[in-house]
């Protein structure tokens, strides 16, 4: 055997734990972390450079691939920048509807956020639990806009359409049939506000059944609390947002502190950390998944009582409704110049962001009153976590580097653009 | 939302303590930009982050911006463009925690040197956010402490996100069967337009 204890690993970009193609190069001093170089851009598409050669709507589907588990918070914030430049407001039940669907999409998140970071640490059942209840949201994904990932649900001006009066039902098949079908369509029968509201009386108890396997967990423990300790001044030093600073005990969240959309009007708490390590940011992340799942109650509500619209009723900026194309000519020229030649949206700057749950995700918009964009800069939360894994991982265990990555809630989509 | 008059109050003891040194505007958003030259950058950053009426802790956000083609439409060609203004402009978004308050600061580049003093020192979250600014648009950060390309590939040239580097980029990836190894050619695809830019004053044709 050598002496020689130091030495480099190549961590990733193929590693099941590394979330996609992650590179970290580590520096080792036996099996301790010296130092950790990230490589990124291993998915570097350049969204931005796309962005400034296509039309404001053209985009959308370029953000939904962004952070490609929470897609419709990241087609809203995108929406939101466009709106802010036109200076319009969505119809209130257009921001509810966005606000529903932004706290589906956190429950959808965050899940996925914890089956993977159980997984890497070593638990496989909660992975399955979770995407178990995934299924469920992507259903609604799939009843409002047709695709089950990257919506293009939220546009400037509101959403493309109202919520179904039906949610679709599963066919009879070989694989599906009698009671097995009767108990797949049970919640199915009704509206997709029904379905939303059915799912959501029955999440709290699937919440319940991830904290028995994980929170008291002995093994769980030890693989995470004291490991990534982020004291709150270094938190928000480090760009930290989000979780990420909540976990640190930071009680900063934009949803209350600079609400947008209809957030002041809704019930929630904010959940804040104390140790600021990996424990802390996964008890975060499961009060906020109760709490979305409130929010997504309060917002059920509110949309079974006033119905109305969902979209702005400016033709330069939302197309006409289809009947009218085939009786107004002004609807049919209106329908042709928007999609043939966009939006030209006034001269300026605007910069636009959401509690994206993974933190602050950011759409900075400079127009020079074209019908593209003239830059676009999109703020990913996860970039700045990334660059501080060096800082956080320092005098740990090249074991506990998984426990890392995982709490940070790494999307390489979001991270390289 | 946001209180215009926190940021008139903001703007204030900026002028005071700057003079003439930077130019305000305040957007129908409410959202306060600070513009002037990159060289009293430190200066004004280490007093947003430090002064008791300011606290800006922390740099939410920084981007390099090419001001090459604005407010030109595709007609206008590039031979056309003649900068006697600084082309390249970095925009700095501060958060400040304890005011809920946001800025946006903007500090023009020197077209010559390209450079700006880096802010890492300030607030190290500024690090990556410098190596991106540098890979993409080429402006480089003085004193700071890693400066390397952050996105692009080992080896890339360019940078993609300047407003004269082509959609199609400049080299493509082949493999040379007789080399036997992987090599970079000029690209063979055309550049294609799909939507022309147009820029229309009056939205709404009155």
């Amino acid at each position: 055997m050598s002496e020689r204890r130091s030495c480099k690993v190549n961590f990733g970009p193929q590693h099941p734990s590394a979330h996609g193609v992650l590179r970290l190069v580590l520096d080792l001093d036996g099996e301790v972390v010296q130092k950790i170089d990230p490589h990124i851009g291993l998915l570097h598409r350049s969204t931005e450079k796309l962005m400034e050669q296509k039309m404001y709507n053209q985009s959308i589907g370029y953000v939904d691939r962004l952070d490609y588990v929470s897609t419709m918070c990241n087609e809203h914030v995108f929406s939101l920048a466009v709106e802010q430049l036109l200076g319009i407001t969505p119809p209130v039940r257009g921001l509810y509807i966005r606000v529903m669907f932004d706290e589906l999409t956190r429950i959808l998140n965050h899940l996925m956020w914890l089956g993977a970071h159980a997984l890497d640490i070593g638990a496989m059942t909660v992975f399955l639990y979770c995407f178990r209840e995934r299924e469920d949201i992507f259903d609604c994904y799939e009843a409002v806009s047709g695709a089950r990932m990257h919506a293009i649900y939220n546009r400037p001006g509101g959403v493309y359409r109202d919520l179904p009066d039906k949610m679709p039902k599963y066919d009879k098949s070989k694989l599906r049939q009698g009671e097995t079908l009767k108990s797949l369509n049970e919640n199915r029968q009704g509206s997709v506000l029904d379905f939303i509201d059915a799912f959501s009386q029955r999440f709290p108890k699937c919440v319940d059944e991830y904290e028995t396997l994980l929170t008291d967990n002995r093994i769980w423990k030890q693989r995470t609390v004291g490991i990534g300790v982020v004291a709150p001044e270094r938190a928000i030093a480090l760009g930290f947002t989000g979780p990420m600073l909540r976990g640190s005990g930071v009680a900063w969240d934009l949803r209350k502190k600079q609400p947008y959309a209809v957030y002041d009007k809704l019930d929630f708490k904010v959940a804040v950390g104390v140790n600021g390590d990996t424990y802390d940011r996964y008890l975060v992340r499961v009060a906020e998944l109760r709490q979305a799942n409130h929010i997504v109650k309060q917002c059920v509500k509110w949309l079974r009582n006033n119905p109305g619209p969902v979209m702005v009723e400016d033709l330069k900026i939302a197309p006409p409704r289809r009947e009218s194309i085939k009786q107004d000519m002004e609807a049919l020229i209106h329908h042709f110049k928007l999609f043939s030649e966009g939006v030209c949206v006034p001269k300026g700057e605007a910069y636009a962001t959401i509690e994206h749950p993974k933190g602050e995700f950011g759409v900075y918009m400079i127009s020079d009153g074209a019908n593209k964009p003239y830059r676009v800069k999109i703020r990913a939360p996860g970039f700045m976590h990334l660059a501080a894994i060096d800082e956080m991982a320092r005098g740990h265990m090249l074991a506990d580097v998984v426990s890392l990555v995982g709490t940070q809630d790494i999307v390489m989509g979001e991270i390289d653009k | 939302m946001v209180d215009r008059k926190k940021l008139e109050e903001l703007v204030e003891l900026l002028e005071s303590e700057f003079r003439d040194k930077l130019s305000f505007s305040i957007s129908d958003i409410n959202e306060l930009t600070v513009e002037f030259d990159s060289v009293d950058l430190i200066v004004l950053c280490n007093f947003l982050k430090d002064n008791s009426r300011c606290r800006f802790e922390q740099l939410v956000d920084l981007c390099g911006v090419d001001y090459l083609t604005y407010g030109l439409t595709d007609e206008s060609g590039l031979e056309s463009v003649e900068m006697s203004e600084p082309r390249f402009a970095v925009v700095y978004h501060l958060l400040s925690l304890t005011n809920n308050q946001r800025i946006r600061l903007r500090a023009f580049v020197n077209n010559k040197s390209l450079s700006v003093s880096s802010v890492v020192d300030i607030w190290p979250s500024a690090n990556w956010y410098e190596r991106e600014a540098f890979d993409l648009l080429g402006i480089s950060f003085s004193d700071h402490p890693d400066l390397r390309r952050i996105y692009t590939d080992y080896g890339f040239e360019g940078h993609p996100l300047r407003k004269d580097f082509p959609i199609i980029g400049e080299v493509e990836v082949i493999y040379d069967p007789e080399r036997k190894k992987v090599v970079n050619q000029a690209v063979t695809i055309e550049n294609r337009q799909f939507t022309p830019k147009v820029i229309r004053e009056d939205l709404r044709y009155e």
